[in-house]
């Protein structure tokens, strides 16, 4: 197939997703708006982290850390002065704070770059070093974040968290940015610098001995990736409206890894799939927490029970299906039609 | 006027002395060899020459430029490329792509520029896509473009690490055991070969090798190292008739 016929093609998908959008928007019931809005965002997650730990090979595990810097950041720039005023009942907020506002999209591109700021001054020093110390860094700065947050009272209410944020992220705006966020990766990717990328995932002494600059580059994706997932956790603050410290800790890093490894590490389209697959699963499972009464024994509901099968999952593909669902190919028209499947990516 | 000049230098890595006092000075259009016993530091030198190591003492001078304490990259943009001993692809990328990653030190467009797709960047692929192609022609390595680098023979392995080095755009070509693992009609096809691109790309080559068929066929001077110490410097000739050289590889004969 000629590569204009699959462009016009991708083109016509999206549109056509988009008025599904449209009439979703319109006439299903919220909880299953909210799956999809959720959808959308643990895809512009995955996606983030996968940038770092599948294409770049930087395991990197601060996903939740920048996230909570995003939705914060989002959070009050879009609340109105009086919800913010009623939040912090303990401890004032700080003046300047309460008279910020701005429109939902400014927040958006605030939240991804305040993220890319504290990414940029926490991937400076550790991407000098190889191997396993950025894993550690990243996890260490997450859990610092949500102990940060919980004291800078002024700023984030501490531990009583935000409420009443406005509700503004809505279909078009999560997929909006998901279908861009896909497509600006895609490009990237395919692009010069997504070839650097790989290389040094593949082997980094090679690439260097080749020309390219490490710091520079593992920086320039780790930063990236901060921004989308900074965006990301604005778009997850705006969609539940509640946010606290303790949402943004490891086990929120933890789900969205799965998702990336479940997906494939390196395929945009495997992450894709799997965080929208995922998602509704875990909504599904939501019936293993309730009472359950199968006829002859009755189980009383076990919070918590939704992790244990997400963990077992995680175990399972670990053993069986390392490569995730896609591997590092990508799904193409080629491959639906059956030409040359698998062969080179269609975007 | 001397390409590349290392005077005098030294690495060591806690107690142990890797490469000792070791110098070399390569002039254009040269092949120069470095032989030695296993473990004698040879790699340890080129390392240190590419920026890997740093060397404890000694400088390295390449076209007028201090290149001792630089990192590898810098040094690679300046001119000096090098192939690994134990070949070191992008095996998941293809053919073309591990050239292609070559040619992403000279890039000038920013990542956002490449992201967007603007003309300025379009112009630099589409240019490098056709140099790199026309480089895999020209080394026979056409056919194989689209697939993984990983998934080709060896021999074409090690060759498509030269053609990768290649599109740096060097002066000098490091090898490290280019013909290792070859058979004698391979490493001859291998001999043809390096002096056809050092004709072909103007360049000084620096190579290790076991092969004395190769080292000697070749080379226009040779070095030898055993023990990290320079050991022997000169032409095949003199190399070949040098007793420390014979001693080195085939032992000191001492009465029982």
């Amino acid at each position: 197939m000629k590569s204009t016929a699959k462009i016009l093609l991708s083109i016509a998908a999206i549109l056509l997703f988009f008025v599904f959008l449209y009439w979703a928007q319109k006439n299903l019931d919220p909880y299953k708006v909210r799956i999809l809005n959720l959808c959308a965002i643990n895809i512009i997650l995955t996606l983030s982290l996968n940038l770092t730990n599948g294409f770049t090979g930087l395991f990197s595990l601060g996903t939740a850390g920048f996230m909570a810097v995003g939705a914060y950041v989002s959070a009050l720039l879009t609340m109105p002065y009086d919800i913010k005023t009623m939040n912090f009942f303990m401890v004032p907020i700080n003046p300047v704070l309460a008279e910020l506002h701005a429109p939902f999209i400014a927040a958006l591109i605030l939240a991804g770059i305040v993220s890319t700021v504290v990414g940029f001054l926490i991937g400076a020093p550790v991407l000098k070093l190889k191997g396993d110390y950025l894993a550690i860094a990243t996890l260490g700065f997450g859990e610092i974040i949500s102990v940060v947050f919980t004291n800078t009272q002024t700023i984030t209410n501490g531990a009583l968290g935000l409420k009443g944020i406005p509700q503004y992220t809505i279909l078009y705006w999560s997929w909006g940015t998901a279908v861009i966020v896909i497509i600006g990766l895609m490009m990237l990717l395919n692009s010069s610098y997504g070839r650097a990328f790989k290389a040094i995932r593949e082997d980094e002494t090679a690439a260097q001995a080749m020309g390219i600059n490490l710091f520079y580059h593992k920086l320039l994706s780790f930063s990236i990736s901060a921004f989308i997932a900074g965006i990301g956790g604005a778009l997850l603050g705006n969609l539940i409206s509640t946010i606290d410290p303790t949402m943004f800790r490891f086990s929120l890093t933890y789900q969205i890894l799965l998702m990336v490894v479940l997906g494939g590490m390196g395929s945009i389209t495997g992450s894709v799939i799997s965080a929208s697959i995922m998602t509704v699963i875990m909504e599904l499972l939501r019936a293993v927490e309730s009472p359950m009464n199968l006829g002859f024994i009755s189980l009383p509901g076990i919070p918590g029970m939704r992790m244990v099968v997400f963990s077992a999952l995680l175990i399972a593909v670990a053993l069986f299906m390392r490569r995730g669902i896609m591997g590092e190919k990508e799904f193409s028209w080629d491959m639906l039609f059956g030409k040359g499947a698998g062969r080179r990516e269609s975007a | 006027m001397n390409l590349l000049e290392v005077k005098n230098i030294t690495v060591k890595f806690g107690g142990l002395t890797a490469v000792s006092d070791f110098s070399l000075s390569l002039k254009k259009g040269e092949i120069v060899g470095l032989i030695g016993p296993n473990g004698a530091g040879k790699t340890t030198a080129f390392n240190a020459i590419t920026g890997i190591y740093k060397p404890t003492s000694g400088g390295i001078n390449f076209g007028g430029k201090d290149i001792t304490r630089m990192q590898p990259d810098k040094i690679t943009k300046l001119g000096i490329a090098r192939t690994f001993q134990n070949i070191r692809l992008f095996s998941n990328l293809s053919v073309l792509e591990n050239v292609l990653v070559a040619h992403h030190l000279r890039l000038k467009s920013s990542f956002a520029a490449a992201m967007l797709r603007l003309p300025g960047y379009l112009r630099e692929e589409r240019a490098m896509r056709k140099e790199a192609e026309e480089l895999l022609g020209g080394l026979a390595l056409s056919r194989f473009m689209d697939e993984k680098a990983g998934s080709l023979p060896y021999g074409q392995q090690r060759r498509l690490e030269i053609a990768r080095a290649l599109a740096t755009h060097p002066k000098i070509l490091l090898l490290d055991e280019p013909a290792a693992g070859m058979n004698p009609k391979e490493s001859h096809e291998l001999m043809e070969f390096i002096e056809e691109i050092r004709d072909k790309f103007d360049l000084s080559i620096f190579m290790i090798e076991h092969h004395m068929q190769v080292v000697m066929g070749i080379c226009e001077r040779i070095l030898v190292l055993d023990h990290g110490v320079t050991i022997a410097e000169g032409s095949p000739e003199d190399i070949q008739g040098n007793q420390k050289v014979i001693e080195a590889y085939l032992g000191v004969e001492t009465d029982a």
